[in-house]
């Protein structure tokens, strides 16, 4: 039986299409898994279909409800597990007084449905992950949810509660729960799923029963046939070792890139280079972490360059109208606020700041998350000749094609370590995404 | 502060029409120098407020300061440094919220001050009233030290590569860090000016007597605060100007003032004071923003 059937969704934030047409359905005792690379439009596909977001187009319909289970959970710390889980049936619907006696008794049976053996007295504040993700699951049954979605629910969990969790999931099945489940483990995906869908660049590219295709496969349909031909060694001559970090260096006048899953340790390692002063950076989030929205785009400019005690305008100026036309920021004028400069050009804002401090090093965390392709152009461009004028510079990108484009050495990280380091020219997209999920098992 | 400044001139209108009185040079002068402390402190507190923090001590700070003046007059400053100082390292170096430690400060102070003085007045040393010049020229001294102050801090503001430092940590903290300032320094020296000032207000507040209360100071952080945020400051860091601290001052200042010369009922002045602070923080809201 179907419980929940997707069709033609289609979904845009901006310019960006997250979603283009996909196809997906959810049958009763049936486990179907979701793969993708980062970005593929996966959680973006989920929130459709729990309903949190609205699709473009398309249609959803759904037999009973669909709840949606987080890598990280989201209960109130300061309420315990019984008033946790009565918020979610209840929605804050309670008549008259509350029945504590009832809540309790309904509490303890949504856990034993769960499988978990937690006091449900505890503060949720109290309760470690695992158990706070079965503290979610209690509230999804709670809700008399058809559907589970499970969005990478073992990325942070060990061997044995993963194991644990595979068994609740196999118990749901058999009472005939729709399970939707996203993973990047493909061993996961091969132990548990009965169905596999890929998503790639917002499309569904295939949809399989797991007996009918390989891991090979599957990378194979994540990575996309066209996988970029790899540039050959350019021919550089690479200076001495500015940066090291957990076995990775990276020399003067070179490029390195670094791949990785979401999660695999790469902007960790970023802070740690920038608070042990080796580098500037640049963070991911711009908006939160890479500009000063509420000050103008000289102030942000001339930030970490300040030196003199007095502020000097007139220079001020002058280097702000320079970094704007070496990097063509795109903006009425070098004083309006980077509150109203769109994200590309805050993205080159927040590189200008540290170019006027001519680092040795720069670091630059997904440069060119969310920016359109003419400014994801001019940020290479900058970023090719920052190097050849002999900073080291490291990029981490979630983009595969980036970072085959600007890489001189690119290194994989997974689990918080770096796993694989490739001179350019000697790995493809196949390879890399192969290196960044894991040897199989 | 723009709408803080249109509603000087529109009370000034009133008053022109309604209350000529009101603008004789000797009102205004008495008028001037009963707000010498307010903005001051107001001028500090500005700093803190742009910073995303608060300091609701800094009446207590005054008090104290009062009471080092009897000691020893130069060292008010210096004892309000120190106590900004204190808040500053619990606020900026441990991160403890400001309105927490700043309100333990306040009660803490205010009490230590009533063991110490028994409740007693303090006499001030002789020849320290109007710094024995006599009461006019003691009066324009106050007014121009106050003015000098407030100005130098206002340029200062806008002008000194430390003190924009001071905006960027209240607009945005995280990126402030990730641009290579440092946030807990910036954080703890901007208490400690704020200390330095109240000490300063203190000092000059004095100059106009020969004894000290030991309850001086007591509301001044509200008055401060009110007038920061009239002036067009967000309460949330990162926005206001010296211009809209000091326009926030002159318009709460006169509003008590005008009632009496129009003949309200003084104690309406409050209810008009809140709901001025009220109207102040729904421009914040809705209204245009100014650059800065």
């Amino acid at each position: 039986m179907i419980l929940l059937q997707a069709r033609g969704i289609t979904k845009s934030f901006g310019a960006v299409r997250a979603l283009r047409g996909v196809d997906f359905q959810a049958t009763a005792g049936e486990v179907h898994a979701l793969v993708g690379e980062n970005g593929a439009g996966k959680s973006t596909l989920i929130k459709v279909l729990t309903g949190a977001l609205e699709a473009d187009s398309g249609l959803v319909e759904r037999a009973g409800s669909v709840a949606a289970v987080y890598q990280q959970p989201a209960l109130f710390g300061e309420l315990s597990v019984t008033e946790n889980l009565a918020l979610a049936v209840e929605r804050g619907r309670v008549k008259g007084l509350i029945n504590w006696r009832a809540r309790e008794a309904r509490a303890k049976e949504l856990l034993s449905l769960a499988g978990a053996e937690i006091d449900p007295q505890r503060l949720a504040s109290t309760l470690s992950l695992p158990e706070q993700q079965l503290v979610e699951i209690a509230k999804a049954l709670g809700t008399d949810a058809r559907t589970l979605i499970f969005d990478e629910p073992t990325a942070s969990l060990s061997q044995h509660d993963a194991a644990r969790l595979f068994r609740i999931i196999a118990d749901l099945k058999a009472r005939g729960t729709g399970i939707v489940y996203i993973s990047h483990r493909l061993e996961e995906i091969f132990e548990i799923a009965d169905r596999v869908t890929v998503l790639r660049d917002g499309e569904s590219v295939a949809e399989r029963p797991i007996a009918a295709v390989t891991r090979t496969e599957l990378v194979m349909l994540m990575a996309g046939r066209e996988v970029s031909a790899p540039e050959p060694p350019s021919g550089k001559v690479p200076g001495e070792v500015v940066l090291e970090a957990r076995g990775l260096k990276v020399r003067k006048g070179e490029i390195v890139g670094l791949a990785g899953l979401v999660g695999a340790g790469r902007t960790e390692l970023a802070l740690e280079l920038f608070e042990r002063g080796e580098a500037a950076l640049v963070p991911e989030d711009r908006r939160q972490h890479g500009v000063i929205g509420a000050m103008t785009v000289a102030e942000n400019v001339t930030l970490a360059s300040l030196r003199s005690l007095m502020l000097d305008f007139p220079a001020e100026q002058k280097s702000a109208l320079d970094y704007q036309a070496r990097l063509g920021i795109k903006t009425a004028s070098v004083n309006a606020l980077v509150d109203h400069l769109s994200g590309g050009n805050q993205q080159k804002v927040a590189l200008a700041r540290w170019l006027a401090t001519s680092p040795r090093a720069l670091v630059l965390d997904e440069p060119t998350q969310g920016v359109d392709v003419g400014a994801k152009a001019e940020i290479h461009r900058v970023i090719r000749e920052l190097a050849g004028q002999g900073m080291a510079i490291l990029v981490i990108s979630s983009e595969l094609p980036e970072v085959l484009a600007l890489s001189d050495r690119i290194a994989v990280m997974r689990r918080g370590e770096i796993v694989a380091i490739r001179e350019r020219g000697q790995a493809d997209q196949h390879q890399l995404l192969d290196l960044m999920l894991g040897e199989a098992r | 502060m723009k709408a803080a400044g249109w509603a000087v001139l529109a009370l000034a209108a009133v008053l022109a029409v309604g209350a000529p009185g009101f603008f004789t040079a000797a009102n205004l002068r008495d008028l001037a120098l009963n707000n010498v402390a307010t903005l001051i402190t107001a001028a500090g507190l500005l700093l803190v407020i742009l910073l995303g923090e608060i300091d609701i001590s800094v009446g207590s700070q005054f008090a104290v300061c009062g009471l080092v003046i009897g000691v020893a007059p130069w060292a008010a400053p210096v004892a309000g440094m120190a106590l900004g100082l204190a808040n500053g390292a619990l606020c900026g170096g441990l991160r403890l919220p400001s309105i927490v430690v700043s309100l333990a400060a306040m009660v803490a102070l205010r009490d230590a001050i009533r063991w110490t003085t028994q409740g007693a007045w303090i006499t001030l040393p002789a020849g320290f009233q109007w710094a024995g010049l006599g009461q006019d020229a003691g009066q324009w001294l106050v007014l121009g030290f106050a003015v000098l102050i407030v100005a130098l801090l206002g340029w200062a503001l806008a002008n000194v590569g430390l003190l924009r430092n001071i905006y960027a940590v209240g607009a945005n903290a995280e990126a402030a860090h990730l641009a290579g300032l440092p946030v807990a320094a910036v954080r703890i020296g901007t208490f400690a000016a704020l200390g330095a000032m109240v000490g300063m207000a203190a000092w000059l507040n004095a100059l106009r007597f020969n004894e000290v209360q030991p309850s001086a100071g007591t509301g001044l952080e509200l008055k401060a605060i009110a007038a920061v945020v009239v002036g067009g400051a967000s309460i949330r860091g990162g926005r206001g100007t010296m211009a809209g601290t000091v326009t926030g001052v002159v318009l709460l200042g006169m509003i008590g003032a005008a009632l009496t010369f129009l003949g309200v009922s003084a104690y309406w002045e409050k209810a008009i004071q809140g709901a001025i602070i009220l109207a102040a923080v729904v421009l914040d809201r809705w209204g245009g923003r100014d650059a800065r």
